[in-house]
């Protein structure tokens, strides 16, 4: 009998083997995938475990974490939600975060590296550890500027600060309240989003940074840098003045807008052209330049460059290869040339500041839970784009393009706004996208502004910048500057 | 020749034994080191709790402290009944069951505090109430069972009530079907009972008995195969009897783990009995040919195969019935990792049923691997000490029963744990002392008290003897 019970004693010691072995395959070698599982709630638990650092605006919380009872232990609450939600974001509880709260979750959730002592010492202490707040660059009478300004458009507003490459305001229209998507109830949210997603306004998009439209006339601004950084042109450089003018290698005609000559006289300068925006002249210039000239402007001043502020920026394009009549529809910033309202604006604050870009930033301050800062804000120079006379004389020929030209809808007593309007095609029956961008006061800029209408304004193919997009920048400039 | 007892037991029946003067040289070793570990145990119970308490309470709340320091009185008592009544039983045991079962009350107080349940609502409340009445039953059978051949005699009287306690939740009017296994009965609304856990143990007492009866026939005649006897076609009656009973446990009973259980234990204490692996293959190719069929012709049973084998498939993941609540044990499992979350720090409550079938994932969770392997090595021991009487035995029935019921324990303990951490499919059953449920712990702390008795009975008769 005794062989017998030897025997049943190994088959028992193995069935406890066999349990041992199961235990640590599931929670020792198979727990890492388990618990990346999309299915696994108590991963999801745990990223709302921490107090999530908050979200600030001169100090004060445009997104927070509130204690609540139930398991996700903290909502998520955005205030003035509309309004910052193409800077915050939302943090869905089944879903992927957008805004800074994607862009910044490692610091907002006490992840990051810079945070790893602190994790360390709340391991070791006990205590609950606590995320980092974000001090962002928005200054809130220029947000709340923007917003009031844009009213129904459809669009964007970015302002940035020419000398620092701070982002002052980001407003994006129409907009949606990220506190809906916030919700610890999934199929609410989900409800929520899909209707957001099929809004035919697409709320979802922050179009200061991630819609590309057809730049139009604003890219005339690229295209005369070019030519005047290049030494072989100057603003007084002239072309013949055509009423048409015939692509070359194709039966298509480009004409200005309004039709006719651009002024008077048989000869058209440079500094007419951008005055007046003229679409002939722009076409023969871009011709002379060649598309290699404008690329190689265009990507000093961040075209087909990504860069992230800290939010990921739509990539602007200027086109690889181009023909001539390709050539010259770029030049007045059509064909597949593409810009977000941010990279116009860079163009214009480049400009304000002596050629020199600074790269624009979002974040001013990365504060830790006891209030010490970790990361603070300090300009930092992307390059020098065009020189300081090149920039001298751009800024003087969009002085007068807004004291005396197309733009002269955003003209402010008192004060000298450097500025351009655009009015771009976007097919034969769609409606126009519109633009100005510009910055204030011209001789010590301290704002610079684009201006995004998109959809025509509501108007079809009857609106253009000067209409709708210039008197949204005046009344930014003037909010700002009266401040 | 032992022994000397009666004189300070007066309840015990002085025909049992004849005396001697054992006890003048033995010093109660084996209580004080009970007594020891008890008070290890119930310091280990007590910090759990209260440490639920800390963790997912945030303060001390005593009414489940007080219930608690009355169950191990309880506990302690019946170490005194020991003291008198088998003092030389085997010390680990007691204390192993009060530890296992201490835990248990602390992580369904867990899952109580998660759902908001208190009162005669709480869980944990009526357990260590059903603890209770069960060390009471434990302390009943100890004092009662003074010699555990008493049994042998009632070996079909036995058999009879298990048919009968198995039979009784298909009687209409008093079985309750429970999350599918119509495997309970209940009187109107009041508590339900799990007969087939008490029938477990009366199963084991008739094997025993029937196999000590007539094992010479089971294991003597035979035709040989090859290398291996096998047995008379006349011969197989009992294991087709039991093979029968198994199947319409999982046809009618929907319960594929009850049946597994008897099963096993019966083909095991057949094998010890007659030393024949025929027997093992034999009734192994019966069962498993008996699953597959059923795999393939019952629902029920072909799902918990698909959930076993393609448990992360979202398919089977969604499916009605499908493995959700086995993935969610996963994911608990997971997060425990190799510490665990600490007690009241986990979610163990996202998991369904955490406080009984799935109470092991639910400790995986707050005391990691860790604290499994050292759940997982308690059982071990406990079933350890049951084998040991086997090994140490003087007679064969109680050999028998000995290993029977502790070979019972650690059947369970895999089939359940097994099923949760997929060794084997899932399959609806308590785990040991540890998960909610008034009739499995009636059901093991009785097989404590009989196992006591028995490792009792073996230290105390000499060899020679028998």
């Amino acid at each position: 009998m005794n062989r017998e019970l030897k025997r049943v004693s190994i088959v028992v010691m193995l069935m406890f083997v066999a349990l041992l072995s199961s235990t640590t395959i599931i929670q020792v070698f198979q727990a890492e995938s388990l618990s990346a599982d999309s299915r696994n709630t108590r991963t999801l638990y745990d990223s709302y475990m921490v107090e999530r650092g908050a979200i600030l605006v001169a100090g004060t919380p445009i997104a927070q974490s509130v204690p609540t009872d139930d398991n996700y232990k903290y909502l998520r609450t955005y205030s003035k939600a509309a309004l910052y939600a193409p800077v915050t974001g939302f943090l869905p509880v089944n879903g992927a975060a957008t805004g800074l709260e994607h862009a910044l979750n490692g610091e907002l959730s006490g992840t990051s590296d810079s945070q790893f002592f602190d994790q360390m010492n709340s391991l070791v202490t006990g205590q609950v550890s606590k995320g980092a707040s974000v001090e962002v660059t928005i200054d809130p009478v220029a947000q709340q500027a923007a917003w009031d300004a844009l009213g129904n458009l459809t669009g964007a507003v970015i302002v940035t600060e020419p000398k620092t490459g701070r982002i002052l305001a980001m407003v994006s229209k129409p907009s949606y309240d990220p506190n809906l998507l916030a919700v610890h109830d999934s199929e609410a949210v989900t409800g929520t989003y899909q209707s957001l997603v099929n809004d035919p306004g697409n709320p979802l998009i922050n179009r200061s940074i991630d819609a590309l439209n057809p730049p139009g006339s604003v890219f005339k601004l690229v295209v005369a840098s070019a030519a005047i950084e290049s030494g072989k042109f100057t603003p007084d450089s002239a072309f013949p003045n055509l009423a048409t003018f015939t692509l070359p290698g194709s039966s298509s005609i480009v004409i200005n807008s309004g039709g006719g000559t651009c002024g008077s006289g048989d000869t058209v300068t440079i500094a007419t052209a951008l005055r007046l925006s003229c679409n002939i002249p722009m076409a023969e210039l871009g011709l002379q330049l060649g598309s290699t000239a404008i690329r190689e402007m265009a990507e000093k001043y961040g075209f087909n460059t990504s860069y992230s502020v800290p939010l990921d920026v739509a990539t602007s394009v200027y086109p690889t290869v181009l023909d001539d009549a390709q050539t010259a529809l770029s030049a007045f910033g059509q064909y597949e040339v593409r810009a977000t309202p941010l990279q116009m604006a860079m163009v214009s604050a480049t400009i304000a500041n002596g050629g020199v870009q600074m790269a624009p930033n979002l974040v001013e301050e990365i504060i830790a839970p006891n209030l010490s800062p970790l990361e603070s804000f300090t300009p930092k120079t992307v390059k020098q784009v065009i020189s300081a006379a090149t920039a001298a004389t751009m800024t003087q020929m969009m002085v007068n393009d807004v004291a005396d030209g197309a733009a002269s809808n955003a003209r402010i007593d008192g004060v000298n706004v450097a500025g351009k309007t655009g009015t771009a095609e976007n097919g034969t029956d769609e409606p126009y996208t519109l633009w100005f961008t510009g910055f204030a006061p011209a001789e010590d800029p301290k704002y610079a502004i684009t201006v995004l209408v998109e959809d025509g304004g509501g108007l079809g193919q009857k609106g253009y910048g000067n209409l709708l997009a210039a008197p949204v920048a005046k009344q930014v400039l003037e909010a700002v500057l009266n401040k | 020749m032992s022994n000397a007892r009666a004189t300070d037991a007066p309840t015990r029946a002085p025909k049992s034994k004849p005396g001697s003067t054992r006890r003048l040289h033995l010093p109660q070793k084996m209580r004080n080191v009970e007594l020891f570990l008890l008070i290890v145990a119930c310091g280990i119970n007590a910090s759990a709790v209260v440490l639920v308490q800390l963790g997912a309470l945030g303060h001390i709340d005593t009414t489940l402290v007080v219930l608690g320091a009355g169950l191990s009185g309880l506990v302690l008592c019946l170490h005194i009944v020991l003291r008198f009544v088998a003092r030389d039983a085997d010390p680990f045991i007691l204390p192993i069951a009060t530890l296992l079962n201490g835990i248990g009350i602390a992580m369904i107080y867990r899952i109580d505090i998660a759902n908001g349940d208190a009162g005669w609502d709480s869980a944990a409340v009526r357990q260590t109430v059903w603890s209770g009445l069960a060390i009471a039953c434990a302390i009943t059978v100890m004092l009662v069972i003074r010699n555990h051949r008493v049994l042998f005699r009632y070996t079909y009287v036995s058999g009879f009530v298990a048919v009968v306690l198995l039979l009784l939740p298909l009687v209409p009017g008093l079985g309750r079907e429970v999350s599918g296994a119509r495997v309970w009965i209940g009187i109107g609304s009041f508590a339900t009972f799990q007969p087939g856990e008490i029938a477990k143990i009366a199963l084991a007492i008739f094997f025993a008995g029937y196999l000590v009866r007539n094992r010479d026939s089971l294991s003597m005649v035979g035709r040989r195969v090859l290398w291996m006897k096998f047995p008379r076609l006349r011969d197989l009656g009992p294991i087709l009897v039991l093979w029968a009973l198994s199947m319409s446990v999982i046809i009618f009973q929907r319960d594929l783990g009850t049946a597994l259980l008897y099963f096993g234990l019966f083909l095991v204490m057949l094998y010890i009995a007659t030393g024949r692996l025929s027997w093992v293959l034999l009734g192994m190719t019966l069962f498993i040919g008996g699953a597959i069929i059923a795999s393939q012709t019952l629902d029920y049973v072909h799902g918990r195969f698909q959930n076993w084998l393609d448990a992360l498939n979202p398919d089977v993941y969604n499916a009605d019935g499908g493995s959700y609540q086995l993935v969610q044990g996963l994911f608990g499992l997971a997060k425990g990792g190799l510490l665990g979350t600490g007690l009241g720090q986990g979610r163990p409550e996202i998991t369904p049923v955490p406080q009984s079938d799935y109470i092991i994932a639910s400790l995986g969770e707050e005391l990691g691997l860790a604290g499994l392997f050292a759940i997982l090595a308690l059982y071990l021991l406990f079933v350890a000490r049951g084998i040991r009487i086997g090994f140490a035995g003087h007679d064969d029935f109680g050999k028998l029963l000995g290993v029977g019921l502790s070979f019972v324990v650690a059947l369970q303990c895999f089939i359940v744990i097994g099923g949760v951490t997929r060794v084997i499919p899932l399959t609806g059953l308590t785990t040991p002392f540890l998960a909610a449920g008034g009739s499995s712990l009636v059901a093991n702390w009785i097989i404590v008290a009989l196992l006591l008795r028995l490792s009792d009975t073996i230290r105390n008769q000499p060899r020679l003897v028998v």
